[in-house]
């Protein structure tokens, strides 16, 4: 779909690297060369045309998230630098706050560092105790596996809609009214599933969801924190300066503003703000669900064809998003994409900052394709046919 | 080199690495090697006796250049003088760098003299000196 608005499709590249970064339209390019040419300007603080324009941009992207993401209202969107910097925010400025020794979060093995780290270090920090949720024998997260977890302590969930190396789908619905009947905080790391599905926040009674913009079309070095207004309002800043503040004075008192501005010291990074505003414009014209549907199938023919290769080992076949983790028998994951790269085949190797999965899987590092609304059969078709050639392996990586 | 040749040598020390099981024995020095920039993750030990390198093992999980690195590497060092090995690595350096080096007395590790054309492969390539300096260097306390 649409590959004509991704100009790096034009060089005859295979881009399967979707789950690290994702290709970037023109459309989006081009709002964000208008930011620097045409109205390159400082937020809430001009009088002036341009400045007009930036702000009035500005406000917009927050009210597109909202429509977007169906939360309440725009002043719970945040604006941050990305997914590991809401996390963050979440953990240090809300949970830090909130939880006591001895509470309970509950986390899995296959989470991306970023909703890992922060917990193990406030659990130094605090005392709380993280426990994983058991995956089962597909590495997936079951709901049942999920209300087995949950003691009386427990006082958070925080997962992966979707996760980066296996895929799975977690079913957020039918966990996020778990949380609400237990009155567990429910924090949805959305970096996977968000830039490839519908997400709903009310529907499934989510409080905190992060995503990055890279992941979605947009530009690096924004990202979005969404959370309920009222828990917003309880969530410190971990970062202070300009901009947030109502007043400060010599003897110390300050006063900050309300959220989301609160959380958005200093100078954000505008013309990213209104990059990601245009690329989720791009997606919602496109259809979310038009998206997922056609990543799904794509991956089911790709699955379909490999398994026709001996050689192949597939970790998670079944997983239903565009995700595919494999090894070819034998053969480093590393060797394999440098072979790819050979062909302009662009996939990763490694543990997908995922390193606690080396517990389930057995297998530290795998090759990952990640795909997105622009691959198509063609670029399956130009994998399979490297793959099938895969015993000259070493005369190209060598 | 013979391209054949050489890829013959590596592959082989890849997929029959010498010297690859960690031992349990506290007279090693033991470390190990992970880079930022790539996957590989190693494990080295090193056992030196009278300024004489009497024995190097590894295990871990790389590609096909690290691990046949490390497997020539060891087999290079092995029986040789600390400052030997460090003379070995200074050189190694060097070629992977295209200034002079002395091919004698690098024998086998020539392999990866063509190494440099492909820079994301460099590291893959410097992994087993760069973990057997820093033992060297924890054997001399700096
Ligand atoms: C599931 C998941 N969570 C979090 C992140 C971190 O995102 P970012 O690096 O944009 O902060 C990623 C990125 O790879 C991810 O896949």
């Amino acid at each position: 779909m649409h590959r004509e608005d991704f100009p790096m499709l034009n060089s005859d590249i295979v881009y399967f690297d979707n789950g690290a970064t994702t290709l970037k339209p023109n459309c989006v390019v081009r709002s964000m060369v208008d930011y620097y040419t045409k109205h390159t300007s400082n937020i809430h603080r001009g009088d002036y045309d341009a400045a007009i324009t930036t702000n009035k941009l500005y406000d917009e992207a927050r009210e597109v998230v909202r429509d977007f993401i169906n939360c309440n209202s725009s002043k719970e969107v945040v604006f941050t630098s990305g997914t590991t910097a809401s996390i963050n925010m979440v953990v240090f400025g809300y949970m830090k706050k909130h939880l006591k020794r001895g509470d309970e979060i509950l986390l899995t093995k296959s989470e991306h560092a970023s909703n890992v780290l922060p917990w193990i270090k406030l659990s130094e920090e605090i005392g709380i105790v993280i426990k994983y949720i058991p995956l089962n024998e597909e590495f997936a997260l079951t709901v049942d596996n999920v209300i087995k977890s949950i003691h009386s302590n427990t006082k958070v969930i925080s997962i992966a809609h979707v996760t980066n190396v296996i895929g799975d789908v977690r079913n957020i619905e039918a966990i996020g009214q778990i949380c609400k009947e237990k009155g567990i905080l429910f924090h949805v790391d959305g970096a996977q599933s968000v830039p490839h599905m519908k997400v709903d926040f009310r529907k499934c009674n989510i409080d905190f969801l992060s995503f990055s913009g890279h992941k979605m079309l947009g530009p690096t070095g924004v990202g979005v924190l969404v959370g309920k207004y009222n828990l917003l309002e309880d969530m410190d800043p971990i970062f202070f300066g300009g901009g947030m503040n109502q007043f400060f004075e010599a003897d110390n008192r300050y006063e900050f503003k309300n959220s989301p501005v609160k959380f958005e010291a200093g100078t954000p990074p505008i013309a990213e703000v209104i990059g990601l505003k245009r690329a989720i414009e791009y997606l919602m014209d496109i259809g979310m669900d038009n998206i997922h549907k056609h990543e799904v199938e794509l991956k089911k023919y790709m699955v379909s064809e490999l398994e026709k290769i001996p050689n192949i080992v597939m970790y998670n076949k079944n997983s239903d998003s565009g995700i595919l983790a494999f090894n070819i028998m034998d053969v480093f994951s590393q060797d394999t994409s440098i072979y790819l790269n050979h062909y302009k085949i662009y996939v990763r190797a490694g543990n997908h900052c995922t390193k606690m999965l080396k517990d389930e899987i057995n297998i530290k590092n795998t090759v990952r394709v990640s795909m997105y609304l622009y691959n198509n059969k063609s670029d399956v078709d130009k994998l399979i046919h490297v793959l099938k050639q895969s015993k000259d392996i070493f005369k190209i990586v060598i | 080199m013979d391209s054949n040749l050489r890829r013959e040598i590596i592959l082989d020390n890849y997929q029959h690495p010498m010297h690859r099981g960690l031992v349990l024995d506290d007279s090693y020095l033991k470390t190990n090697y992970n880079s930022e920039s790539c996957i590989d993750n190693l494990d080295l030990m090193m056992k030196v006796e009278d300024g004489i390198i009497k024995d190097i093992v590894f295990d871990g999980e790389a590609c096909a250049i690290s691990t046949s690195a490390t497997s020539i590497f060891i087999r290079s060092l092995i029986g040789k003088s600390v400052s030997e090995a460090k003379n070995i690595i200074r050189n190694y350096q060097n070629m992977l760098d295209e200034v002079e080096y002395d091919k004698e007395l690098l024998g086998e590790l020539v392999v990866y003299d063509e190494i440099s054309r492909q820079p994301n492969r460099m590291n893959c390539a410097l992994l087993p000196s760069r973990a057997i300096t820093k033992m060297i260097e924890e054997l001399e306390g700096k």
